[in-house]
């Protein structure tokens, strides 16, 4: 085809973008992998001085459990969206076109709207004055307030609040595709409504549900805001973790092992993801 | 079959009002006269007239929208450029590109706000509201990419080859046919840039540099001093920017596709 080529714009355009996002996102990253090699100095900062004392640090019983309840809440936040999210993607998908992009501007809007005030709200809700308390001491369900705020249900709570869209969105491109002459086949056939759900829906929604999962997962195992105004001192995840390191106590080393330790969820999660045959594409879910 | 219609209906609506719910408590309470417990004592503006009278919000207001307006504005160069360079490309070196540029829409916030922190110190820039703006260009340079690239995928590849048939140069091209076409999605997605960076707190708070407060990072300093109605009236105004940019930038890019 002569002159194909012609009408495309040109590829250097891609460069000043490329070249952006490899000077400021990828090169950035390397500096966090070198200096989580490197030696803390005396006042904070950094030596360039080869250990791997950052990572044998991190065996301690406290990072550890600071990891595996990280690991937990993102389980349970997963598991959480899934079950809220599962029935609300499949409801819009199958209401008529219209009403569709009603319902998923409704999901999108909070979905972009400020986080940190999204989840400050729930402060107001949960706290020892708040919204649940002085509802029912007013109705005696209670005589004394209830401690909600600063707990690990707060944490989950907020968590699942946030991320919630997450997981809608990618089931609802799922859902959205599924042919429902399949599910009136199946019911012709005299399957039950649980061997609908369980052998033609599940199986494919199930991108979707991957999509989502990981969607979730990713950012809340590195969840910082949430845990930071929900939880107590004791709810603390690895965010919080890598902002104690670096601005607290101004360990940079240390807090660069700590990300690297999230970096690496992250990798296995998604390469399990690229190999994992059939996917729906990332950039189809966040249009 | 209508039992479970009415069933899925009911935890529908559930869902929406568990995702709404917090922000209609937000924007109740800055109103209510009570300074400290929940129950409602009557209707008041107090809380917003205090706000007014605070230097130093205003400052951080309108930091805020001054790295708002310049990191959408480069992002919005740089990921449009890259949307229409990356059509040229091969279908392979297209998808690695599709899911590379997703990376970082996914990595926890908190990642890439340390790693600029130190890359930052690294090549010893001090930080201020420069590196702010370097900080979200980062992530809205994607942002952009993503939302704009949908669109260009679906228009008519006809059109640009009867242009340049037509003796169209690329420019006029991209002026005269290209970026009309685009224009919902441009639009658009500048929008989400900009309520994206109006609203960014994580990545901000580790680039930031002492005098470069913005309203997020003001928000979050009041929650950390303890709960006042101020703060209340203070994220109402912000939530409730957010959310009209927001609602129109989904309408925008709805109504033309």
């Amino acid at each position: 085809m002569p002159g194909w080529s012609n009408t495309h714009h040109p590829r250097w355009l891609l460069l000043p973008a490329l070249l952006w996002m490899g000077l400021l996102f990828v090169v950035p990253l390397f500096i966090v992998l070198a200096v989580s090699f490197a030696t803390r100095g005396t006042y904070g900062g950094i030596i360039w001085h080869f250990t791997l004392s950052n990572y044998i640090d991190l065996i301690h019983p406290l990072y550890g459990r600071i990891l595996g309840q990280s690991l937990f809440f993102a389980t349970m936040t997963t598991i959480l969206c899934l079950l809220i999210g599962f029935p609300f993607a499949y409801y819009i998908a199958r209401a008529p076109r219209r009403q569709q992009s009603v319902w998923l501007m409704l999901v999108l809007v909070p979905f972009w709207t400020n986080f940190l005030v999204r989840t400050y709200a729930w402060m107001l809700i949960l706290r020892t004055e708040g919204l649940v308390n002085t509802f029912l001491l007013n109705w005696g369900v209670i005589d004394q307030p209830v401690q909600l705020l600063y707990t690990p249900f707060a944490v989950l709570l907020g968590l699942v609040y946030g991320y919630l869209p997450f997981m809608i969105l990618p089931l609802y491109v799922a859902c959205e595709r599924l042919d429902p002459m399949l599910i009136d086949a199946a019911s012709d056939l005299y399957a039950s409504r649980v061997a609908v759900f369980r052998r033609v829906i599940l199986p494919l929604a199930k991108p979707g549900v991957i999509a989502g999962s990981i969607l979730v997962f990713i950012p809340t195992v590195g969840a910082f805001i949430t845990p930071d105004l929900l939880g107590g001192a004791r709810t603390m995840m690895i965010g919080n973790l890598i902002q104690h390191e670096y601005l607290v106590v101004r360990d940079w080393p240390l807090g660069s092992a700590v990300s690297f330790v999230l970096i690496g969820v992250v990798i296995i999660l998604l390469t399990t993801y690229a190999t994992g045959g059939r996917h729906l594409r990332l950039e189809e879910v966040t249009k | 079959m209508r039992r479970r219609w009415s069933w899925l209906c009911c935890a529908t609506w559930t869902t929406i009002l568990f995702l709404y719910l917090p922000i209609g408590v937000l924007i109740l309470f800055s109103f209510n006269a009570s300074r400290l417990s929940a129950s409602w004592q009557g209707f008041t503006f107090d809380w917003y007239r205090l706000l007014a009278n605070d230097r130093s919000l205003i400052t951080a207001a309108l930091n805020s929208c001054f790295i708002a307006v310049v990191s959408t504005g480069l992002a919005l160069c740089l990921g449009v450029s890259g949307v229409l360079g990356l059509e040229g490309l091969r279908a392979r070196q297209q998808d690695v590109i599709d899911s590379a540029i997703m990376l970082p829409l996914v990595i926890p916030e908190v990642m890439m706000g340390v790693a600029l922190m130190l890359f930052f110190v690294t090549i010893r820039m001090p930080l201020t509201l420069a590196t702010v703006i370097i900080g979200h260009v980062v992530f809205n340079v994607p942002l952009v990419m993503v939302i704009v690239r949908s669109r260009l995928k679906k228009l008519d590849r006809r059109l640009t080859e009867a242009a340049r048939d037509l003796g169209a140069s690329r420019w006029q091209v991209f002026r005269r046919v290209t970026e009309p076409l685009l224009r919902p999605a441009i639009v658009g997605a500048g929008l989400i840039a900009f309520t994206v960076s109006l609203d960014d707190f994580i990545v901000t708070f580790f680039v930031a540099g002492p005098g470069a407060t913005t309203l997020p990072l003001k928000v979050y300093s009041m929650i950390k001093a303890g709960i006042t109605p101020e703060i209340n009236a203070l994220s109402t105004m912000v939530v409730v920017a957010s959310m009209s940019l927001v609602g129109l930038s989904l309408l925008l890019q709805r109504k033309f596709v």
